[in-house]
């Protein structure tokens, strides 16, 4: 789970700006016909933000505080999983019985995760690449080329 | 024995100048918090702030976390699906009186902020010996 990265802080207005996009989710995209392997799972871990160009199709995973080499990025079938595991952090779990600490929040998602992405028909699987910043795993899917936009010459007949 | 007493509780943002200055929405990170002995130690999930972007603020007892998202994507980039739909951090927690806010140590690696507050030292928990008489 994820909620609080989805919450926004503070002002009053905000609550009704969330609600309203639930409303206009359970009206809109969910209820209605949409790709059967369609991303759609608010409140998952890791958050996933998508955008598309004329070259390539973009995935962002909100992953703070995972090694990225224990991260495994891996596409089948038209199909881009992302999968790995987060550990619990250092302090909660150190500590012997008689100094066991406080918690006082524990929100931080802890565990195993899998989310998929069903990639779009023009994407070129074989040239993913992935890299890992401050927390935020970047996915770059090229478009196949003959799916970019082009200009067409056109020829004066003479 | 450790002090029970001790709280740190999150608190309801309340308008700071900074805050004041932008507009739109702001993400709240996740948080975990815990206390032994010697302090309080925060971890906050933070993921696209980078370290020179990141601000953390101490005024009077109250403790502000803050920081943009930057995912450095390109301009051409139209977005298609976002679970994420701010791109600014915040959060403030209201710190008691027996924590040394002049002693706070941050880091920040792989988007994840962790921030350990200790106790002053008079109000370390300590043992009292009895006297026989």
């Amino acid at each position: 789970m994820y909620p609080s990265m989805l919450r926004t802080a503070g002002d009053w207005f905000a609550d009704f700006e969330q609600l309203q996009d639930r409303i206009d989710e359970l009206l809109s995209g969910r209820s209605m016909t949409s790709s059967i392997r369609a991303v759609g799972r608010a409140g998952a871990f890791p958050a996933l933000n998508v955008g598309t160009s004329a070259e390539a199709l973009e995935v962002y995973a909100f992953a703070p505080g995972i090694d990225p080499k224990s991260i495994d990025v891996s596409v089948e079938k038209g199909v881009l999983a992302i999968s790995g595991e987060r550990a619990a952090a250092n302090g909660a779990a150190q500590g012997t019985k008689s100094d066991e600490p406080n918690v006082y929040a524990s929100e931080r998602f802890v565990g195993k995760f899998r989310r998929v992405i069903a990639l779009p028909e023009d994407a070129e699987p074989a040239r993913v690449e992935a890299t890992y910043r401050n927390g935020v795993l970047k996915i770059v899917v090229p478009k196949r080329e003959s799916s970019k936009p082009r200009q067409i010459q056109i020829a004066s007949g003479s | 024995m450790q002090n029970q007493n001790t709280t740190m509780q999150t608190q309801q943002p309340q308008p700071v100048a900074s805050a004041a200055q932008r507009s739109g929405p702001t993400l709240l990170p996740a948080v975990d918090i815990f206390e032994d002995a010697a302090g309080i130690t925060l971890l906050a999930d933070l993921p696209g702030v980078a370290r020179e972007d990141l601000a953390i603020g101490v005024d009077g007892r109250n403790l502000t976390i803050e920081g943009p998202v930057r995912l450095g994507e390109a301009t051409s980039l139209s977005s298609v699906y976002a679970e994420v739909r701010a791109n600014h951090f915040r959060r403030s927690f209201e710190l008691s009186s027996d924590l040394d806010t002049a002693k706070i140590d941050a880091g920040l690696r792989d988007g994840v902020l962790t921030l350990r507050i200790p106790k002053a030292e008079q109000a370390k928990p300590r043992r009292i010996d009895v006297r026989v008489e």
